[in-house]
């Protein structure tokens, strides 16, 4: 029987890396806070209020919290313009052919698990398959509205302009009342999202053996031998192309 | 033109007239000051701005409404304003409160449209009903939009009294079956002062009112068109409970110890984080108190929707375009066990369908651990 030969192959840089559990702690810091903001627990205390700020507290947090997930953001779309292919912006390009073969590709064998006829290892996404890049550009959407919606609501108590800049967002939708309950679903969008997300990690590592959950760690993903051969090949050639133009 | 309203009283030969002495002036030009919210300074300018300027004539529309804004209105803090306003600042037609009636006082209607066409300041009680030809709301036999669209037509400006005019309030609410519509989606070339409240509070009007006729132009206007100096902050940014909701004390029950502690509001309902208002700063009824300082949260009263915005008395987030009491957290808890569920089948699916795929993995790493160098 044949033995897979993997090679160790270098996919998300240490930026990306960083972003993304920057951007998980944030996403479930707004989420906690951001149900506490919702729903505030019932406080046993017989403090005064002067001595007391737990709900500013919480509050503080989330905004602290808001500002670092923005942040990341920016750097995240900053470093689609200078990174590897992986991280390139042109990774989340849906509009490719490519793209959209990849995508029925991965909805029938992935997604309502048929089996293939012929394996053709060019299927396997080095990167982002094509399912998770339309996923990954609907939550960049809700991430926007996330901070769209929540930078409108701070806007009026903020002396800052940035979230000042958001202002316009409470007239669009009438009043804060829209504005609040848009924020509050955007969450359950981002809680949504993580459920299948991190499955589908674990699903792709398990059956392929890639190791896709440690990628987000190290940064290495695994790859057949052959086909970096040729990609090695055809890089090669892109390389001399372009030291001629 | 000109002639005829340089032949009109000024605002302060018709107070004198009244029988208020100068000094009853200077106060309320005070008052005034202090409603608009302006610097004390101020008070001299807007003194001899109604000492110069002639009155101008106002019609104030009723349509779809409670007349609650005009009973606001009159009870505004200083008798001065309802009478200055109300007698002297020329309502020159309001079928409420003028003694003219039937044909009478639509002759005089006319008269005013008229004779100060392009100068007459236009108020709005109440929404305008579109559906059904708007047969639901007639007034001398003719609709409102009709009557609106002619007294608006000559208006130098329009003031939206109210949540009825400004956002269409309980007529409005779903399924608003008259076709309830607040004006600033009626006219659009016109400048239009959206004041919502149901009702606002009389100071606010007052203060409104006088900014136009004072300085003969529009006051600060936000982003949806309200006076930025009494719709610039929340009621919450404003509330004295506020320390009690920084704090995490909140009301759990109306008749709870918190409750009679005077603990935040919010967990029973209150609508302040929401509701751009003056109640916490100039409160109701000549400022002896407003709704949250006696012990019962906002409703939202001057925000859009407000009657679809959910319960008054939960804190629950509404699915908007919902018609049923969709909270988002169950939507949201629901869809999550869905997806759980979804994924578990899917294992098992996965477990199932790729049974090869994953037993020759299997096949493949035991027999690379026999090989192992040791
Ligand atoms: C993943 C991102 C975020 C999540 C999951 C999230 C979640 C939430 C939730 C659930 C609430 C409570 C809403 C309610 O009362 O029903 C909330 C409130 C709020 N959030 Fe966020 N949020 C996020 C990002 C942001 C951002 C970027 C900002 C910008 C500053 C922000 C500012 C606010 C503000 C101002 C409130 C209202 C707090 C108040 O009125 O006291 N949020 N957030
Ligand atoms: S009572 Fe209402 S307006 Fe006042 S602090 Fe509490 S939530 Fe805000
Ligand atoms: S406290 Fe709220 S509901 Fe009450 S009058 Fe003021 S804005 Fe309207």
């Amino acid at each position: 029987m044949e033995t897979r030969n993997f090679k160790r192959v270098f996919v998300w840089e240490l930026p990306v890396r960083i972003f993304h559990w920057v951007n998980v702690l944030c996403v479930i810091v707004l989420s906690l806070s951001g149900f506490l903001i919702a729903n505030p627990p019932a406080l046993i205390s017989s403090a005064e209020a002067t001595n007391l700020h737990s709900f500013g507290i919480v509050r503080f947090i989330h905004f602290a919290a808001a500002y670092i997930f923005f942040f990341n953001m920016i750097l995240r779309v900053y470093w689609s313009f200078v990174g590897n292919k992986f991280a390139s912006w042109r990774a989340f390009w849906p509009f490719s052919k490519k793209t959209w073969s990849n995508f029925k590709h991965v909805l029938k064998i992935d997604v309502l698990l048929f089996n293939e006829k012929v394996h053709d290892e060019k299927n396997i996404s080095i990167g982002h398959n094509s399912v998770a890049i339309l996923s990954y550009l609907l939550l960049f959407i809700v991430a926007l509205v996330s901070v769209f919606t929540g930078f409108a609501l701070y806007a009026d108590t903020a002396n800052w302009w940035l979230p000042k800049l958001f202002a316009w967002v409470t007239p669009l939708f009438g009043g804060d009342f829209m504005v609040r309950s848009i924020h509050h679903i955007a969450m359950w969008v981002f809680i949504l999202f993580t459920l299948v997300h991190v499955y589908l990690v674990f699903y792709h590592d398990w059956l392929e053996g890639r190791g896709e959950v440690s990628s987000m760690f190290g940064g290495y993903k695994f790859v057949q031998e052959d086909r970096l051969r040729k990609a090695a090949k055809a890089e090669e050639a892109e390389e001399k192309s372009n030291k001629y133009k | 033109m000109p002639t005829e309203i340089e032949k009109r009283d000024t605002y302060y030969e018709s107070i004198i007239k009244q029988g208020y002495s100068r000094r009853d002036f200077l106060k309320f030009s005070t008052y005034m000051a202090a409603f608009m919210g302006l610097e004390s300074t101020m008070v001299g300018q807007i003194a001899e701005s109604l000492e110069k300027t002639p009155r101008i004539p106002i019609i104030w529309e009723h349509y779809q409404e409670c007349t609650c804004c005009s009973e606001s209105f009159i009870r505004s803090n200083h008798p001065i304003v309802a009478d200055i306003i109300l007698d002297k600042i020329s309502l020159d037609y309001t079928l409420t409160l003028m003694a003219a009636s039937g044909h009478q006082a639509e002759a005089a209607k006319k008269a005013v449209m008229d004779k100060y066409k392009g100068e007459y300041i236009l108020c709005v009680e109440g929404s305008i009903p579109l559906g059904d030809d708007g047969n639901y709301c007639c007034i001398a036999g003719k609709s409102a939009k009709e009557t609106f669209l002619e007294a608006a037509a000559g208006a130098k400006a329009i003031i939206a009294w109210g949540s009825c005019a400004s956002n269409g309030c309980v007529q409005a609410a779903k399924p608003n079956p008259t076709g309830a519509t607040p004006i600033h989606k009626i006219v659009k070339n016109k400048p239009i002062i959206r004041v919502p409240g149901c009702p606002p509070i009389g100071e606010v009007m007052a203060g409104v009112i006088m900014h136009v006729v004072a300085f003969g132009r529009l006051p600060q206007l936000d982003r949806l068109g309200r006076p930025k100096a009494f719709y610039g902050k929340r009621v919450h940014d404003t509330c004295y409970r506020r320390p009690y909701y920084d704090a995490g004390l909140f009301a759990e029950t109306f008749d709870d110890q918190n409750s009679k502690n005077g603990y935040c509001l919010y967990k029973v309902g209150c609508k302040g984080p929401m509701t751009y208002n003056s109640c916490g700063t100039i409160k109701w009824n000549n400022g002896v108190s407003y709704p949250i300082q006696s012990g019962h949260g906002c409703i939202g009263c001057s925000e859009e929707n407000f009657w679809d915005n959910g319960p008054f008395y939960e804190r629950t987030t509404k699915i908007p375009g919902f018609a049923v009491e969709s909270n988002a957290d169950t939507v949201g808890k629901v869809a999550a066990g869905v997806i759980v569920g979804g994924i578990a089948l899917h294992a098992v699916g996965a477990t199932i369908s790729k049974r090869k795929e994953l037993s020759d993995n299997i096949k493949r790493a035991k027999s690379n651990e026999k090989n192992i160098d040791l």
